[in-house]
């Protein structure tokens, strides 16, 4: 009580109306201006997703046509790729969090972070144009692989054009991120007492700043093509189809680690919160992120090993994906040694992060499946990679936005979330999960090829089941969002700490004011997860 | 063990069985581990929790042993896959023609077939040609697939080993119908291949209709009024149509000229209502002759 007395004006008084929210440069205000939009997107999509697996539960004409389902998938993992897990941790708590636990009051350039989201806001707008604008959303997979996106009458123009200039929020947020940890760091705190976090956002920046022009060329090049009939990559035209597969993937593969180490950043936070005992290997984990990031830019071949790629070409793609596996199988041993010996408090955070270890690891194990290249043959665009990469994606990158989302509900929001409620709706969604997801990967060994609209007989009981696990996962989704919802208005008054976390941004209290810390926050002495030190809170 | 349907299943599923094996043991083993301290080390159990930094030795450890496990991984992907490149200069030569929506096998003696008939213990060399879009060629139950590609000569191969009909499947998204563009593989006996391949008369159809098969005309034009991608055929000629010519609607008769135009240059007059771009231009496909026989069908098509 006697700390709600001395709560300073929080960041949402500070400023009321519209527009000191959309013309805000406060990297908290912006932080949930992405929260919001990145989380209506994913409801649109799952949504689809929802229908799609509807459409899936019998071979034949379920509720849809094949047009119909071809539009769905493509809008579906455009969204979710686009709109939602690209940006979801970096641009979301990456913006709310990193100037905390670094201990300064803002990032480096606010005005050009405000500029980002309006840039997605803006390619938002585009993506949902192609439901109204020209002959119906794109039909081409999120892939957009030519020349068949050069020959079809769908509106792809406007969905790559979307994708564009998502392209460039998601460069001004790395580039806003790497000056920020270079310049604003407190003024105690040396590289390697950084959050894991800060470094996650780091190594991932690198990568959006360099990897994601090669996609707005790579997308440039397909409207040149529909619009002027440039020859690029339709061979009608003269152009070279692999072409665009290449310069495809050599953004696409780096952007998965866009997608998937800030998550990993995420669960190297909370670990050893609710071990209460520091992270196991700082350095290792990272340094591995470095590595991911940096080897994670030449494998993009693996992608292509049935194109016609040439054989060593194949060979050596296919080492250099064992090789990245490395990094990533480094930081799991890390986090599962940080429970020995741990005073585990098992709390719904920690809930999503134990979920976020069992999935990803089974999404990157059946990551080597398809790495090597005997099997891959076999498996390559069917339902197993289809399995497999929701396992990362979503199994892994989306359970630890999911987790953090309650670890940080509180500093957020100022309200604790109710306990039972969220530990509920995550067992609905990690068993709905994994009925939804497993099945797809029998599937795919059977030989069911994915983006398929209708199928043999054979495969339909697989199907039925994945479903229905469907039903059960989006029923989880629901539950921990209604939760998530009524807790702002009924829950507990948050404390500044309320797990007894160690990083700078439980100093302050929550919600922080305006400029972050109502006292100079204290940099701890040596590695930034010591719980030793500040047993008190 | 295993099924030995062709050439390549024993060593591809020996890779799956090795890489499977180690994946599921890694799984059930760290889960495991996972699991168990957290129930052993719970808070109430576990009330004062010791903190351990570092430990060199288990660090390098964990991490040379994995690289050596994903290189003797690598190696076993590696060696199932090696014989699927090394295409013999003996065999069956067949061209795989793919587009949207349907297979077509040309023999070497001119023979088409919209299924791949195969004699058993034989090479056979595809390769694959595409008119239009990517496709992929795959045969589940031969653990083989290859990109159809337009503009570049992807070339596959096997032996089929044991007799009977495999799926064919299009791999590589292709469209509207992609999940529709199925054929099979019949591995027969030597001597009955024999007499099929040689056996090219060709079945009391119109000839009309035998080209519209053979390019895959039907799998975007209808012959009984239903709407695919493109027009029914059905009681178009001698009808008139509305078409957009450079941007200008206009009313056109369906006669010879507005047939052979449509097919060797169908973005020309695109009929009303649907997407130009998706036929593509069979001026080196079709010949004028083939054209003629195509008309002729079409006028039966009341
Ligand atoms: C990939 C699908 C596709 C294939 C394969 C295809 N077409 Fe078409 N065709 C279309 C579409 C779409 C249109 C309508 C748009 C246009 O006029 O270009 C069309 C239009 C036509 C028309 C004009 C029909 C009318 O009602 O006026 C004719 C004639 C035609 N096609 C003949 C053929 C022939 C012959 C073949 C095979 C050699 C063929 N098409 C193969 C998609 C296809
Ligand atoms: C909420 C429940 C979800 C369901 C029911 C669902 C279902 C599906 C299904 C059935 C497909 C396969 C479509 C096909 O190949 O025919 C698919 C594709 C895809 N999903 Fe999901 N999904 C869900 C959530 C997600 C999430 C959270 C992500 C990413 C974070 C995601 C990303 C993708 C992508 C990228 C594709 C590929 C689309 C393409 O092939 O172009 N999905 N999804
Ligand atoms: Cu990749
Ligand atoms: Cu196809």
């Amino acid at each position: 009580m006697a700390e709600a007395l001395s709560q300073p004006v929080s960041f949402y008084q500070a400023k009321t109306g519209l527009f000191s929210w959309i013309f805000s440069t406060d990297h908290k205000r912006i932080g949930l201006l992405y929260f919001y939009a990145i989380i209506s997107f994913f409801l649109v999509a799952m949504s689809l997703g929802f229908l799609m697996r509807l459409e899936l539960i019998a071979p034949g004409e379920t509720i849809m046509d094949a047009k119909t389902y071809n539009q769905v998938f493509t809008l579906h993992g455009v969204i979710m790729i686009f709109l939602f897990l690209i940006p979801s941790v970096p641009a979301f708590f990456g913006n709310f969090l990193l100037p905390l636990m670094i201990g300064t009051d803002d990032v480096a350039f606010p005005k050009l972070n405000l500029f980002s989201w309006w840039l997605y806001v803006l390619g938002g707008i585009f993506a949902l144009l192609t439901l109204v604008v020209g002959n119906g959303p794109a039909d081409t997979g999120w892939t957009f692989y030519a020349p068949y996106s050069v020959k079809t009458g769908t509106n792809v123009t406007m969905a790559v054009l979307a994708a564009f200039i998502l392209g460039f929020s998601s460069i001004l947020t790395g580039l806003n991120f790497i000056v920020t940890i270079h310049r604003l760091r407190a003024p105690k705190m040396k590289w390697f007492q950084m959050p894991l976090f800060a470094w996650a956002l780091y190594a991932t920046a690198w990568i959006q700043l360099l990897a994601t022009p090669v996609i707005g060329i790579t997308l440039l090049m397909i409207i040149a093509e529909r619009v002027f009939g440039v020859g690029l990559f339709d061979p009608a035209l003269g152009g070279d189809p692999i072409l665009y597969q290449h310069l495809f993937w050599i953004y696409s593969h780096p952007a998965v680690y866009i997608m998937v180490l800030p998550a990993m950043g995420l669960i190297s936070e909370m670990i050893p919160t609710f071990a209460k005992r520091t992270i196991f290997g700082y350095k290792a984990i990272a340094y591995s992120s470095l590595a991911i990031a940096f080897i994670g830019y030449f494998v993009w071949g693996h992608h292509m090993f049935t194109s016609g790629m040439s054989g060593p070409a194949r060979v050596i793609f296919s080492v250099l994906t064992f090789l990245v596996a490395v990094p990533s199988a480094i930081k799991v041993f890390n986090w599962v040694a940080t429970l020995y010996k741990g005073s585990i408090n098992v709390k719904t955070p920690l809930l999503f992060s134990l979920a976020f270890i069992f999935q990803f690891l089974l999404g990157g194990l059946t990551g080597l499946v398809i790495g090597a290249l005997a099997t891959d043959i076999h498996l390559h665009d069917t339902y197993f990679v289809v399995g497999h990469f929701h396992y990362v994606m979503f199994g892994g990158a989306g359970f630890a936005f999911f987790g953090a989302l309650h670890y940080w509900y509180g500093k957020i929001w100022g309200k604790m979330y109710n306990e039972s409620t969220a530990q509920i709706a995550f067992w609905l969604m990690f068993i709905g999960f994994n009925v939804l997801y497993f099945p797809m990967l029998v599937l795919g060994i059977m030989g069911m090829p994915r983006r398929y609209y209708d199928y043999l007989e054979d495969f339909t009981t697989l199907n039925v089941v994945s479903t229905v696990g469907s039903w059960i996962l989006i029923s989880g989704i629901i539950l921990m969002i209604y939760n998530l919802i009524v807790s702002r208005k009924k829950g507990e008054a948050a404390p500044r700490n309320p797990w007894g976390s160690t990083t700078l941004e439980w100093q302050t209290p929550s919600p922080p004011p305006l400029h972050n810390f109502d006292a100079t926050p204290v940099v701890p002495e040596g590695n930034p997860y010591d719980h030793k030190q500040n047993k008190s809170e | 063990m295993f099924s030995n349907a062709s050439n390549f299943v024993q060593g591809v599923d020996t890779s799956f069985a090795i890489i499977l094996g180690a994946s599921l043991f890694f799984l059930v083993g760290i889960t495991g581990v996972m699991v168990y301290f957290v129930v052993r080390y719970n808070k109430n159990k576990h009330p004062e929790a010791q903190d351990v930094h570092e430990n060199k030795k288990l660090e390098i450890t964990w991490t040379v042993i994995p690289t050596i496990l994903v290189l003797v991984m690598f190696y076993f992907g590696w060696t199932g896959y090696e014989p699927m490149r090394k295409i013999p200069e003996e065999g069956i030569k067949v061209k795989a023609h793919a587009q949207m929506w349907s297979w077509q096998f040309e023999y070497e003696n001119g023979k088409y077939s919209d299924t791949l008939v195969v004699p058993k213990d034989e090479a056979v060399i595809l390769d694959l040609i595409s008119r239009d879009v990517v496709h992929s060629l795959y045969i589940p139950a031969f653990r083989i697939k290859e990109d159809v590609v337009p503009g570049v000569n992807n070339k596959m191969w096997f032996i089929g080993q044991e007799l009977g009909k495999y799926n064919i499947f299009c791999a590589e998204f292709c469209g509207d119908l992609h999940s529709k563009m199925l054929s099979s593989v019949h591995v027969i006996a030597p001597e009955e291949y024999n007499v099929w391949y040689n056996d090219t008369t060709q079945p009391e159809i119109h000839p009309g209709l035998v080209v519209l098969k053979k390019n895959a005309c039907v799998s975007c034009h209808s012959l009984d009024g239903t709407r695919i991608v493109g027009p029914s055929f059905k009681g178009i000629w001698g009808h008139e149509v509305e078409v957009i010519t450079n941007g200008e609607e206009r009313t056109v008769m369906v006669d010879e000229d507005y047939v052979k135009r449509s097919i060797y240059d169908p973005n020309a007059d695109v009929v009303k209502g649907f997407n130009p771009g998706l036929m593509i231009p069979y001026q080196n496909l079709v010949t004028e002759e083939e054209v003629n026989e195509i008309i002729d069908y079409l006028k039966t098509l009341k």
